[in-house]
């Protein structure tokens, strides 16, 4: 079963070329849209939404053709825009149950549907508050709520974690797994951050310049390799016992490299492993220097590094998220060492 | 038979009820599988969203004040004249019902000044039009349901007065059938005047996110026009040339209302001397205001056709 089906979609402007012959097929579950700024994400949800003809091409949601059957598709879906987009002079409650029956939910339905859903993006006591008075990570609740109230097939987030901070960007995350694992709704998820859709999708649609690069599973981006973390410590013998490490591995032909975008960077080792067999070399290797193991570690391989990787164009675009990246991996870093 | 156990959160919002306590509840994610009403409901339901909106209803306390104040402000001359003639015992009511939104123009044009805005310029200052559009709702939808909520809005404040009117007027006992045509003159009039407020309105307010920039856009547009029109009439007037002062009466919301229910609606001019249009020119009043509204409704569809996500 497909949800979106594409077919060389193309978007042309008098100067710009938002699509250009996209064809793509998702199937439900969480996919993950990714792209630059301007890589035509926001183009895409507008055309699946029915609300801006594609110059050529076709697409179909839920089996339904965006360029005839709009009103359905937009019936059976929800869509939560990037953008601010709440009034602050009325309560969650008032909003979503206005929105709710504005995708023609009977009036006591609508009430009955907000309070649950609400109550399930995590908004308790201040939904009877102005929205004015919301913080960042409560605002883009409510608009996720907006969204779920009418019990779509399937949902359009766009940038769902801007502006959050890490911690409500978990928090965001999680929810949208659940919109799947838990309410059976599909969910495509646009950001320009490949780590953070890597946790949350199973499939990941990556875009540049409106032209599809890469579409597939996200365990077959990250389960190709493992990266191996290492950290011994220092002798009087060896006063630089990561060096140690690496000079030796470097003579049995394995490359490292130091992690250096992580905090304490030298203390870490960062080595593919291609079997079993390396985390038996890596344990004799130690044992023999006679440095102490403190850790050894199984390290996903984020997105970001398949497509440095692979791709150019990708490589382009990931180094302009480099920091963020970063930020990910040091996060992750912290979780383990604590 | 498994059971699903809720979550320690979610258990934790909801407090057993007495009796109930037996009762395992599934209070995990429900599918709604109820009717979905489509276009034409949500399309009613912005419209009485935004017509309760108009009066500040479903808003908070500060936004009802205005609406209703001049909801008031607007019945109480007519409370006061019915006073009168209950108690002098008089012929006739003190002002036509076809004159009385010409005397209380002032108030109309404060409130479509302070409304309209209300009604389109939060929506896009917020971009919460987007939002309706990812819906089953289209422009033509949006545009009809502000519309009409506001024009509806407006005869509520307008014919309120005029029901005050008829009203009071049965009860002191005047003559029953010129009373009821009158009344239903006044309510042609306010229906007319309705539509070409709300639509000027939201015309002007439409151009501007800035809700302050729209209320004073609105008040500029109504009384220039009627400031320069009665103005120049009056210079007419003094010059003789009463030929031309029905014509001017063209450029104006208020004076083409005046100018129509003079024509048609057994109204007296408010134009000075009383030199109100004929018949003749009555067409071309009554076209002018059904043009102005047929244009005000193209203006606010074009303006919404660019508005998407």
């Amino acid at each position: 079963m497909t949800v979106i089906a594409t077919e060389s979609l193309s978007k042309r402007f008098p100067r710009v070329t938002a699509l250009d012959r996209l064809s793509v097929d998702v199937g439900p579950g969480v996919t993950g849209l990714v792209g630059a700024n301007g890589a035509g994400k926001s183009t895409l949800i507008k055309i699946l939404l029915g609300l801006s003809p594609a110059t050529e091409g076709r697409a179909e949601v839920l089996g339904l053709d965006v360029a005839t059957k709009g009103g359905d598709i937009r019936e059976r879906v929800g869509y939560m825009p990037e953008h601010d987009c709440l009034p602050p002079d009325v309560s969650a409650t008032e909003f979503v149950v206005h929105m709710a029956r504005m995708s023609g939910l009977p009036p006591a339905a609508a009430r009955e549907r907000t309070a649950d859903t609400l109550r399930h993006v995590g908004l308790y006591e201040e939904r009877y508050r102005p929205i004015g008075g919301y913080s960042t990570g409560m605002k883009q609740r409510v608009k996720l709520a907006q969204a779920l109230v009418h019990d779509p097939q399937l949902v359009f987030l766009d940038e769902p974690t801007n502006g959050l901070d890490p911690v409500g960007r978990d928090e965001m995350l999680g929810l949208i797994r659940r919109i799947h694992t838990d309410f059976g709704i599909s969910v495509l998820v646009t950001s320009h951050l490949l780590g953070e859709l890597e946790r949350t999708c199973d499939h990941v649609v990556v875009i540049d310049g409106g032209k599809l690069l890469r579409s597939s599973s996200t365990t077959d981006f990250t389960q190709s390799t493992a990266i191996l973390a290492i950290e011994v410590t220092d002798t009087d013998e060896h006063p630089d016992g990561t060096r140690a490490v690496r000079d030796v591995l470097q003579a049995r032909g394995i490359d490292t490299h130091d992690g250096s975008e992580l905090p304490g960077a030298g203390h870490i080792l960062l080595l593919t492993a291609e079997g079993e067999e390396t985390y038996d070399l890596v344990r004799d290797v130690v044992a023999d220097l006679g440095l102490g193991l403190v850790r050894m570690e199984q390290r996903r391989h984020h997105i970001s590094e398949v497509f440095k990787d692979s791709d150019d164009q990708a490589l382009r675009n990931s180094d302009a998220q480099a920091p963020k990246g970063g930020d990910e991996q040091r996060k992750e870093a912290v979780g383990h060492g604590g | 038979m498994a059971v699903e156990q809720p979550s320690a959160q979610a258990t934790a919002q909801i407090p057993a009820r007495p009796g109930e306590q037996s009762r395992i509840h599934n209070i995990g994610y429900r599918n709604y599988d109820g009717p979905r009403l489509g276009r034409a409901y949500a399309r009613r339901s912005l419209y009485s969203q935004s017509l309760r909106g108009a009066y500040g209803l479903g808003r908070s306390v500060k936004s009802k004040v205005l609406p209703m104040l001049l909801f008031v402000v607007m019945c109480v001359p007519a409370l006061i004249m019915v006073a009168v003639a209950v108690a002098t015992k008089a012929k006739d009511l003190p002002v036509d019902y076809t004159r009385y939104a010409v005397i209380m123009q002032a108030v109309i044009g404060l409130y479509v000044a302070s409304q309209g805005p209300q009604a389109v310029s939060r929506d896009l200052r917020f971009k919460t039009v987007p939002l309706y559009f990812s819906r089953p709702i289209e422009t033509v939808d949006y545009v009809r349901a502000k519309y009409a909520a506001l024009a509806s809005a407006m005869f509520v404040l307008t014919a309120a007065p005029l029901l005050v009117l008829y009203v009071g007027a049965l009860l002191a006992k005047l003559d029953f059938a010129d009373q009821t045509k009158g009344f239903a003159q006044g309510l042609v009039s306010v229906a007319l005047l309705s539509l070409l407020f709300a639509g000027i309105g939201l015309v002007v307010s439409a151009v501007t996110p800035r809700r302050g920039f729209g209320i004073a856009a609105v008040i500029a547009v109504l009384t220039i026009s009627y400031g320069a029109v009665s103005t120049v009439q009056a210079i007419a007037y003094d010059q003789n040339s009463t030929d031309t002062i029905p014509w001017l009466g063209l450029f104006s919301p208020i004076t083409l209302i005046d100018g129509v229910q003079t024509a048609f609606l057994g109204a007296t001019s408010a134009f000075p001397g009383g030199e109100g249009p004929s018949s003749g020119q009555g067409v071309v009043y009554l076209i002018v205001v059904l043009g102005l509204i047929a244009g005000c409704y193209g203006l606010l569809m074009r303006r919404y056709r660019k508005v998407g996500l």
